[in-house]
């Protein structure tokens, strides 16, 4: 009985051991190029891995209905593969091996996050998947010499330095104070040290360097000392807790500063959830609707927008923005190598110099976009207490002028 | 190590202001730890969990247009009874067994939350504005949210209405019959599973009243629930059960130690530092413990 029940259970596990592996999909399945990706549809990064999923979706839809890809003569549609890494580093490293060994995707779409980004990059690069990545930017992506790992995002280290030059620009060119506070993981350290080096670099000074915990949601002890010393810039960068918490307590302890310039105020929907308290906040984003960069597939940003609202139903972050461009660049590479060969796409890749809607793209030999600017945006509300986020620097794409300094508590 | 906060005697002030309106709230948390622990010897690692599910009530009345401060009434409601529905469920089946089963049944209660949370609600970090503004002290120097000091008020409330109950009330005395010995309270007639899902639920609900205040004045986020666990156990430890006047002290005492930390330390090592705290509390403790049983012996 007992010996019956083990043999039939193997039998049971054999069969669908092969059950699995027999469905296994190669690379290009017919007119099929499937890519995997791993993305955080559940745990804390869930809302922003729907936004870079829907971006994709997005861009393979638009892409496929607007002739595919061209390949040697033939045309091919992309189709890709989701797995749910549940915010989790070793389970989307995990994914990433499942996604190559198992069912022999030989493209990789990347996922959300640095820190995720940083699990699969070593996998993808064991066995020489070329990944194109749109969510992962922090710097120590681009430092370990992967050759397989191309990224459309700028890095983080820039994503807050052109804060302090437009301080020390409206400061008539003279160095500034700089407040600055910064949550210890490893995207916010990388934009940490890209303000360094600008304080470095305009020979500025910080007054206050504290470090937020995970945990965050009381920064009163920072802003304290932030009313005490007086700077003339506080960055904050601690993903949306850190510019929710911050714009919060610096309205209700009244902190009077010349400069706030942050970083996640997109995915933190600052003015829905801060209305009026957060005017004036400078934001770093990657990509803004209103910038005029322009291609084939999506028109330009405002169209973009337009499309993206229709079908889900809101205004698209720059997280989908970004990831939908990773396809075009795709799409780009292949018909430039015009062939399948993991190493020819390669090498199509690294020698991408194109323009999408979410901007030009160009890669280093890190694998990081060296080609397209961070924009500040500032947010901006009407009389009515209605806020939206209006470009202000670099000033060749401003679509508002900034409004510095930020007018005191006591007089608004 | 920063110093600044004794060289500026507004920001000393500051940061005991602050510390004491954040303990009161700590205490309030910890107070339902403390009746639950008190009465069914049940250390609860959800209820961190259970604070934040709260503040998701408020957080929810505050998107239909309803101000997010009666979420103080609405929360303890639903929070009663889902408290007691947890009680039912899981609790029942794990009140006798020891110590242990029943931290691992919490625990495992405190997963499933967080995870229904950010499925339910999402991932994002949300926060229920009040729009009560500021108090301004010694000529602007020390400020004081509105709605900080509204939850202070409202746990003290809270906390003074819950001694009261237990005083007066029927059940109140109940509870604190079977917390003494509820074998012989059972004897004399005291429903003690009643008695056990009331005083659950009653935690849960002062978990509902502390959410809702955080809702207000901090922000709420699925992941966010531990640490509530362990500043309340902390205060626990140091006040010991049944003694609120303790928990009350110790829940303030916590909020400016930890203040404290932040202002010395950095806002890094805030949580750490009330870690390291409960650490040396408990060799503390072990210590006076070990001497105690040698003079026994």
């Amino acid at each position: 009985m007992k010996i019956t029940r083990i043999i039939l259970s193997f039998i049971s596990a054999v069969v669908i051991l092969f059950s699995t592996s027999v469905v296994s999909f190669a690379k290009v399945v017919g007119d099929k190029i499937v890519l995997g990706a791993a993305i955080s549809l559940t745990g804390k990064y869930s809302s922003n891995g729907v936004h870079t999923q829907n971006g994709y979706n997005m861009a393979v839809d638009r892409i496929n209905s607007m002739g595919g890809v061209k390949v040697g003569g033939k045309t091919y549609k992309f189709e890709i593969i989701y797995y749910d890494d549940e915010s989790n580093p070793k389970r989307a490293a995990q994914l990433a091996e499942r996604l190559i060994s198992q069912d022999g995707v030989e493209f990789m779409l990347g996922p959300y996050s640095s820190g995720l980004t940083k699990a699969i990059a070593p996998v993808t690069e064991k066995y020489g998947v070329p990944m194109v990545e749109a969510n992962g930017a922090s710097r120590s992506l681009f430092t370990k010499g992967y050759k397989y790992l191309f990224a459309v995002l700028a890095p983080a280290n820039l994503y807050l330095d052109v804060a302090i030059d437009l301080a020390v620009e409206k400061n008539n060119g003279k160095p500034v104070t700089v407040a600055m506070a910064f949550e210890q993981d490893a995207f916010s350290q990388d934009v940490r040290l890209g303000v360094l080096d600008a304080i470095k670099r305009t020979g500025s000074k910080k007054v206050i360097d504290d470090k937020l915990p995970k945990e965050l949601n009381d920064m009163a002890a920072t802003l304290v000392k932030v009313k005490q010393m007086k700077p003339d810039v506080l960055v904050v960068s601690g993903h949306t807790k850190g510019a929710l918490t911050a714009i919060r307590q610096i309205a209700e302890m009244k902190v009077d500063v010349p400069m706030l310039a942050m970083t996640h105020c997109d995915a933190a929907k600052l003015s829905k959830q801060h209305g009026k308290n957060s005017q004036y906040a400078l934001c770093a984003s990657q990509w803004h609707k209103t910038l005029t960069y322009k291609d084939n597939f999506f028109k330009d940003g405002m169209k973009y927008a337009a499309d993206f609202e229709k079908e889900f139903g809101y205004d698209p972050p720059y997280q989908s923005a970004e990831s939908s461009a990773a396809l075009l660049v795709f799409k780009d590479a292949f018909e430039r190598a015009n062939s399948f060969d993991q190493k020819k796409v390669r090498d199509a890749l690294a020698a991408t110099n194109m323009q999408t809607f979410y901007g030009n793209i160009k890669f280093a030999e890190g694998g990081q976009n060296v080609d397209k600017p961070m924009v500040l945006f500032q947010v901006m509300c009407d009389g009515s207490g209605k806020c939206e986020n209006k470009v202000v620097a670099p000033t060749k794409w401003a679509s508002a002028k900034l409004i510095h300094p930020i007018p005191k508590w006591s007089e608004r | 190590m920063d110093f600044m906060v004794f060289q500026y005697p507004m920001i000393t002030v500051q940061a005991c202001l602050d510390g004491l309106l954040l303990g009161i709230l700590f205490a309030l948390i910890a107070y339902g730890m403390a009746l639950q622990w008190g009465v069914m010897n049940i250390i609860n690692i959800a209820q961190g969990d259970l604070v934040i599910l709260g503040g998701y009530i408020a957080y929810f009345m505050y998107l239909y247009g309803i101000h997010p401060a009666w979420g103080v009434i609405v929360s303890p409601i639903i929070m009663y009874f889902i408290g007691v529905g947890i009680y039912k469920l899981v609790i029942n089946k794990v009140v006798d067994r020891d110590l242990f089963i029943s931290i691992l049944a919490t625990f495992g209660i405190s997963i499933l939350f967080m995870q229904l949370m950010n499925f339910a609600f999402g991932a994002d970090v949300v926060l229920a504005n009040s729009g009560y503004g500021t108090t301004m002290l010694f000529d602007n120097n020390v400020t004081l949210p509105n709605s900080k000091i509204f939850s202070a008020v409202i746990s003290i409330v809270f906390a003074i209405g819950l001694v009261i109950y237990m005083k007066k009330s029927k059940l109140g005395r109940a509870i604190r019959a079977t917390a003494q010995n509820s074998r012989a309270a059972k004897i004399l007639g005291v429903d003690t599973e009643k008695v056990y899902a009331a005083t659950f639920g009653i935690n849960a609900a002062l978990c509902g009243v502390a959410g809702a205040l955080i809702s207000i004045t901090f922000t709420i986020h699925p992941y966010m629930g531990l640490p509530y666990t362990i500043r309340s156990f902390m205060i626990v430890i140091v006040a010991g059960l049944g003694n609120l006047p303790g928990v009350a002290m110790s829940g303030m005492g916590l909020g400016v130690f930890e203040e404290f930390a932040d202002y010395i330390l950095g806002t890094e090592f805030r949580i750490g530092a009330v870690f390291l705290l409960l650490v040396l509390i408990l060799v503390y403790r072990r210590f006076k413990l070990s001497r105690k049983r040698e003079y026994l012996k």
